[in-house]
């Protein structure tokens, strides 16, 4: 698999942005989900929804020991083993285990991000399970030998050709690059790996802590085939993905999928209550339920703990002008876009993705549409502070250092802005500056940069007006 | 979501106080020129503090926040008893507004940065809510389209009062690009920190802007417009980015061409 990790955020969106065709291809998802988005609020009181959802996840995060205490305790009365995982590799051990004491060899997966969190896939190729994604965007990435490039539609950067190339290689096909024929040709390869699979492995979009049961949507139905065929079934869940009952489900649900996909239910809603029961005649001997924390409780309690609140809808990447240039690859990290700019730090650590949160230019376009109003834009900038802490390189604070020295009073701030006046006559050409030294050519490399003005506005004043108004 | 105090259905105040920007003061006078030559065209005497110095939003974007209090200190000083402050940038505005009362938290400075977001303004939005100028009368021939700037948009909140303003001149075309509320990329010191980014992002405004036939880009922030002059100038792409208040300046016969008459 790419190591899409290495290296740093500008040199990953350099890659992207020397793609051929790949904003292109983002741009066209990215407006029709737009579009979609806001056909699917159209006609409701949308600031008074979104308050009432961001008022139920900052509720059930505020007491979610207690809610995921309370859905372990009911999930067991109807046979669903609920179990916590601390770390990444705990949960991945718990699975393996699972799928050892079942002797199982292949496994279909609905689309988790959980599972790419825990580097699941990667582990079980290990183990020798063969694992197959059956969400056809997961589908479409696992045959490229990629990750997901977005939340909720991990192929967004492939182009329907792409698809037809890599089809036609994985199977010795000659099939067109039609929607349709691809998806019909999918459905026939994945149709005999549901009946033939051991396990199915899923993700959860939310479990209700009243009932014990969860939900996961889909519109392909992939995900009720994981949970339905094969005998056993593991789900996978971020600790923060609950809510308390199925009251506050009627409205969370419809608030993912318009954000998410502008519809107001998905084609598939499936609700899992539980393994099969002895009156039921089909579904899966075992349910397994795996809640990851893998440093989330870090996070609760913190200045950003917001950010525990999210329902990854992926809206807030649709309307991104950094992600519609180069999409999720160039972040390096499982979360992508402005999500994934906070939300990577926090989990992998500021040396793993300290730069992340300067992947955006604070244009606020994703706090505007967040369903739960999480303030991603003061994220950004709460993180910035944070690492600037423990990372500003020495020249950036001595930088910083002088610059709020100097222009802390606007006599130091006259004098400095005359020295530069005389410090940029070697660069100037009929008033502008095409060539400069480092740090300036991180400018000049690409746009001409305006000359400092001849006079500057307050000598002009001071000219015109200093005898008083 | 923290939205800003709406500022409307103020009473007219008997004269403003400049807030003029580092970047207008030393990059773009005309501009500071501009928005003095209107607003006292319309009847209200301006007065410039000269203490000011900068907002301090390119230290708190780099996440050094006792920097960036040093230089807005300075704005907090410099406006101290102003009636109301006017700036020709949604930027820097925002950030008074909206970013100047979580700096000053818990600091001794607390209060007066309160008090001064609920008196500050960006240009289009005092000429339209406060003056309540329905109609900038003047002249100026050129098909003109519009940049909605960030911070503006969605930190302000402001809805179209620069159109508006726009939709008055005789002879003026206003024509919308595809997406006019999508980032151009400048975004401070995201324009040096991702260089080839930000440029990607200009390409795709000048393109967009470009596709309508427009002479002009007009927008309500000098550094949107600092950066796409200078991507537009590096490329050779005939279009003029300007301030909406030159643009208003000049149709009022105020100034010609960027200068004072």
């Amino acid at each position: 698999m790419r190591d899409v990790s290495a290296g740093t955020f500008e040199q990953r969106a350099h890659v992207g942005l020397q793609t051929p065709g790949l904003a292109a291809a983002l741009g066209r998802a990215m407006d029709h989900r737009a579009v979609q988005r806001t056909q699917a609020f159209a006609g409701t009181d949308e600031p008074a929804v979104r308050a009432a959802g961001e008022a139920i996840r900052a509720h059930t995060v505020a007491n979610l020991d207690h809610y995921l205490e309370r859905f372990a305790e009911n999930a067991a009365t109807r046979g669903t083993k609920v179990v916590f995982a601390t770390t990444a590799a705990e949960a991945v051990e718990y699975v393996l285990r699972v799928l050892r004491d079942h002797g199982a060899e292949l496994v279909v997966k609905g689309k988790s991000m959980v599972s790419e969190e825990i580097g699941l896939n990667p582990a079980l190729g290990s183990a020798g399970v063969e694992v197959i994604e059956t969400d056809l965007g997961e589908y479409i990435v696992q045959l490229a030998g990629e990750t997901p490039a977005h939340i909720t539609t991990p192929a967004v950067h492939k182009t329907r050709g792409q698809v037809r190339d890599l089809f036609n290689r994985a199977h010795g096909a000659d099939l067109s690059d039609d929607p349709a024929e691809l998806t019909r040709f999918a459905r026939g390869v994945l149709r005999e790996k549901f009946l033939a699979a051991d396990v199915g492995i899923t993700g959860v979009n939310f479990a209700v802590a009243e009932t014990g049961s969860f939900t996961i949507v889909t519109n392909e139905g992939n995900a009720r085939m994981c949970t339905s065929l094969p005998r056993v079934h593991i789900a996978l869940m971020g600790m923060e993905r609950i809510v308390p009952s199925f009251r506050e489900l009627s409205l969370m649900l419809p608030l993912l999928t318009a954000s998410a996909a502008g519809l107001g239910v998905t084609a598939y809603v499936t609700f899992v209550n539980g393994p099969r029961q002895p009156e039921e005649p089909d579904g899966p001997e075992e349910v397994h339920v795996v809640v990851l924390d893998n440093g989330r409780s870090a996070i609760l309690g913190s200045e950003f703990h917001s950010v525990m609140h999210c329902i990854r809808c992926g809206a807030c990447l649709n309307v991104c002008p950094v992600f519609r240039r180069v999409g999720g690859h160039a972040y390096g990290a499982v979360y992508c876009g402005p999500i994934g700019a906070v939300l990577a730090p926090l989990l992998d650590g500021f040396n793993a993705a300290g730069d992340l949160p300067h992947a955006s230019s604070l244009c606020v376009a994703c706090t505007e549409v967040c369903p739960v109003n999480i303030p991603l834009h003061e994220c950004l900038l709460g993180l910035r502070r944070e690492i600037a802490r423990s990372r500003a390189t020495r020249g950036e604070r001595f930088a910083f250092a002088w610059w709020g020295r100097l222009w802390g009073n606007a006599r130091t701030y006259r004098w400095s802005a005359r020295l530069a006046r005389i410090g940029q006559l070697p660069l100037v050409r009929r008033r502008r500056i095409r060539r400069a030294p480092f740090p300036l050519s991180r400018w000049t490399s690409a746009r001409d940069m305006p000359a400092l003005a001849r006079g500057s506005f307050r000598e002009r004043w001071k000219r015109t007006e200093g005898r008083g108004p | 979501m923290r939205s800003s105090d709406e500022p409307k259905t103020v009473q007219r105040p008997a004269r403003v106080s400049l807030f003029v920007t580092c970047l207008v003061d030393l990059l773009f006078p005309e501009v500071g020129e501009a928005t003095v030559l209107l607003l006292r065209d319309l009847g209200v005497p301006v007065d410039f503090p000269d203490a000011q110095t900068c907002c301090g939003q390119p230290a708190l974007n780099s996440g050094f926040p006792d920097e960036a209090r040093r230089t807005a200190r300075t704005l907090l000083d410099a406006f101290e008893g102003a009636e109301a402050v006017v700036s020709p940038s949604g930027s820097c505005t925002a950030m008074v507004r909206e970013h100047f009362p979580p700096l000053f938290q818990g600091t001794r400075d607390e209060t007066r940065a309160r008090d001064l977001a609920a008196r500050t303004y960006e240009l289009s939005e005092f000429l339209v809510d406060v003056l309540g100028v329905d109609r900038v009368a003047g002249s100026y021939a050129a098909r003109v389209t519009y940049h909605d700037s960030c911070h503006g948009l969605r930190e302000l909140h402001l809805s179209g009062q620069g159109r508006k303003l726009l939709a008055g001149i005789d002879g003026l075309e206003l024509v919308e690009m595809a997406r006019p509320e999508q980032c151009c990329g400048f975004g401070g010191t995201f324009s040096v920190r991702l260089p080839e980014m930000a440029t990607a992002m200009a390409d795709d405004k000048l393109e967009q802007a470009s596709a309508t036939g427009a002479d002009v880009l007009v927008g309500g922030d000098t550094g949107c417009l600092m950066h796409l002059a200078g991507r537009a100038s590096r490329k050779g792409i005939h279009l003029r980015p300007m301030h909406l208040a030159v643009l208003l300046a000049e149709a009022r016969g105020l100034m010609l061409s960027g200068t004072v008459r």
